[in-house]
């Protein structure tokens, strides 16, 4: 049974790379260089070679700084986005390169949530009509009765009263607005939630509120998800596997309780060392040389090599490969590879 | 030595029918090169403090009634222009967004010259001298050039440097630093909060650190104040508050952290919202979220009153204590 469950990922993402150009008119892409007009169109790299597996019913996360493509990733996975090169595949079909049609049906499965709960609910839409609208979308067949019941349920199994469907979204809090927001996503019941750091914009309270629902979500309905987030405590307590971005590469990937134990890649030592905890007295953070460099002129080796402290003239030329280490987590690191980091 | 000493500060806000009440009766003392934390969620008064510390409130803000004592002298009684004065020279307030703190038509050394000369008879060239070192103390690198350098040339960390830099350009006595960090990235935080916390210590400087986030005070500051619905309602050593809070709120945030609750287990969530400051509930403000709540807590606010090492305003603190320590011994 297991194994059956293992063969077929539910979404395979194969070497996949976005691009965005920062000169798009033929215009902007003439530049003056050294006395000669030349031409020359400079690109962001978003998304850099990314192959990764999600397995039904994991929460699978996806950790890292600003600007290092983990919005990127999740917007391409849901058809928001089309990959510049790579594929990917949704329950052994392709879906990236699917017509219009295509992706619609496939949001019956796949939903999104996002950050702001704020900007994702239309101001001038009941949540009642915001909440029908994916439910008739998805299920044409519906009555107007089982359209209601439906919303009502989904509203009562996230804790909103369904006597509020009449209200717009600024009545309600921030906490309230980002549940409804995750009641929309249920409302088609779906099988796999992307959730684009779902309660960053929440209070400390509320987001144990939320983080409890989606929980308690995954375990009634068997969901999938991919959790995408800067927080390192709730991918703790959240995730079954962990995937760390660094500028559009995965830098490492591990099952949590492995990554929290025993993490392997400098980065990944310097980001938990950061985080500050409770009830340590004595932070002890491992200091990272300067910031994240800019995504447009990737450097040619290792992409964390300029803040890295374990760096030689390997890391400066040559891409590490994501490679497979004895716990079996996935690390992408040529220290690591040839055992120069005391652990 | 007491540097500021707040006594029973009430700000209000005029609004069309009535004044609603933000911060209610708040009184602390922060000593000299003392960093002091301010907890709480949003809505909870901790940004009003900081602003009504600088006398920065603007319409339909105001301060009500009480003292803030900066050094024995009060600033509420102040002129504008004795204010002006004070500010950015005595206490320094440094913001979440440096994108939004620093001018973008000037550059980053017109608008440390301006504040140097500002308050200081200085030349322009020595404006710049003082500039570079306190720009090199900030660990920003190469700062001659920084100089001419424009704040969208730059990173966010580097921008929160900066602002750093131009809040202790005049070695002032205080700085009130509003969520510095909770626009930057958990790495380059940690930079920055090593940075305040050896600045602090290095040249004596008091810190009131407004944040949501009980890692970064429980880390930075030595004292610690939170705050609900406008209250203080615990108060007392950072470590103390941490390890054994006494207040049913200060329990249920540390409680709410996902760090507290084994992987995978459902976390221990406060029930309800903060209240709207047009709706504060009587009594106690945190009665209807508050498990422990009781009669009179529905009726009679609680005054904050010493409780062991840590003040406290909650009626039940002892009660409270007591069949925590059964709980625990049994």
């Amino acid at each position: 049974m297991t194994e059956l469950k293992n063969t077929q990922p539910l979404l395979e993402l194969r070497s996949l790379e976005k691009h965005f150009d920062l000169d798009r008119g033929f215009l902007e892409t003439i530049k003056f260089r050294g006395g000669k007009i030349v031409r020359e169109s400079r690109q962001v790299h978003a998304v850099n070679d990314i192959t990764l597996n999600v397995d039904r019913g994991e929460a699978l996360c996806v950790v890292g700084e600003s600007g290092c493509g983990k919005s990127t990733v999740a917007r391409l996975i849901a058809g928001l986005l089309t990959p510049s090169s790579g594929e990917i595949h949704y329950d052994g079909v392709r879906i990236d390169n699917g017509s219009r049609s295509d992706i619609m049906s496939l949001r019956k499965k796949m939903q999104m949530i996002f950050q702001n709960p704020y900007a994702s609910l239309n101001p001038r839409m009941t949540i009642q009509q915001a909440l029908e609208e994916p439910v008739r979308y998805h299920n044409k067949s519906f009555s107007k009765g089982e359209v209601q019941d439906k919303v009502a349920d989904v509203m009562r199994s996230v804790g909103v009263d369904p006597s509020w469907a009449k209200r717009y979204p600024h009545e309600f809090s921030g906490g309230q607005r980002q549940r409804i927001a995750i009641a929309r996503a249920l409302t088609v019941d779906p099988e796999f939630i992307i959730a684009d750091e779902p309660i960053s914009a929440l209070d400390v309270s509320i987001q144990a509120q939320v983080l409890n629902l989606m929980l308690e979500a995954k375990n009634q309905r068997g969901l999938t998800y991919l959790f995408i987030t800067h927080d390192l405590s709730v991918v703790q307590h959240f995730g079954t596997r962990v995937a760390v971005l660094y500028l559009g590469s995965v830098c490492e990937l591990a099952e949590t309780a492995t990554l929290f134990e025993n993490p392997k890649h400098p980065y990944t030592r310097a980001l938990l060392s950061a985080v500050p905890q409770l009830k340590d007295d004595h932070p002890n953070h491992i200091r990272l040389k300067g910031e994240i460099p800019t995504p447009i002129n990737l450097p040619q080796g290792c992409p964390f090599e300029s803040r890295c402290a374990f760096a030689n003239d390997r890391c400066k030329v040559e891409q590490p490969k994501p490679l497979l280490q004895t716990d079996g987590s996935i690390v992408a690191c040529h220290a690591v590879e040839e055992d120069r980091l005391e652990s | 030595m007491t540097l500021l000493s707040v006594r029973d500060l009430t700000v209000k806000f005029a609004m069309r029918d009535q004044n609603l009440t933000a911060l209610n009766k708040i009184s602390f003392d922060l000593a000299k090169g003392e960093r002091l934390g301010i907890v709480g969620e949003s809505g909870a008064g901790k940004s009003i403090t900081g602003f009504s510390l600088m006398k920065l409130l603007s319409h339909p803000g105001f301060i009500d009634s009480g003292q803030i004592l900066l050094e024995g002298e009060d600033l509420i009684e102040l002129s504008d222009a004795r204010m002006r004065a004070i500010r950015g020279n005595r206490m320094a307030m440094i913001f979440q967004d440096p994108m939004v703190t620093l001018n973008p038509v000037l550059t980053i050394g017109q608008q440390m010259v301006e504040t140097l000369r500002a308050h200081r008879k200085l030349s322009e060239s020595d404006a710049k001298q003082i500039s570079i070192v306190k720009l090199r103390e900030v660990y920003i690198p190469s700062p001659e050039e920084r100089l001419d350098q424009y704040p969208h040339e730059l990173s966010g960390g580097m921008r929160q440097r900066i602002v750093i830099a131009i809040a202790l350009l005049l070695d002032p006595q205080l700085i009130i630093a509003d969520e510095p960090t909770t626009a930057l990235d958990v790495t380059i935080q940690a930079d920055i909060m090593d940075l305040l916390l050896e600045l602090c210590q290095s040249n004596k400087v008091g810190l009131i650190l407004i944040t949501h986030d009980l890692g970064v005070v429980s880390q930075m500051t030595e004292r610690l104040l939170v705050m609900y619905a406008g209250k203080i309602i615990e108060a007392g050593r950072t470590r103390e508050i941490i390890n054994d809070p006494q207040h049913p709120y200060t329990q249920g945030l540390i409680n709410a952290l996902p760090q507290q609750t084994e992987p995978g287990r459902p976390l221990k969530q406060i029930p309800g919202n903060m209240p709207s400051l047009s709706a504060i509930p009587t009594g106690c403000p945190f009665n209807p979220r508050c498990e422990y709540a009781l009669d009179h807590c529905r009726t009679t606010p609680p005054e904050i009153v010493r409780y062991g090492n840590v003040e406290v305003a909650c009626h039940e603190v002892s009660r409270l204590n007591a069949e925590r320590s059964e709980e625990q011994g049994a």
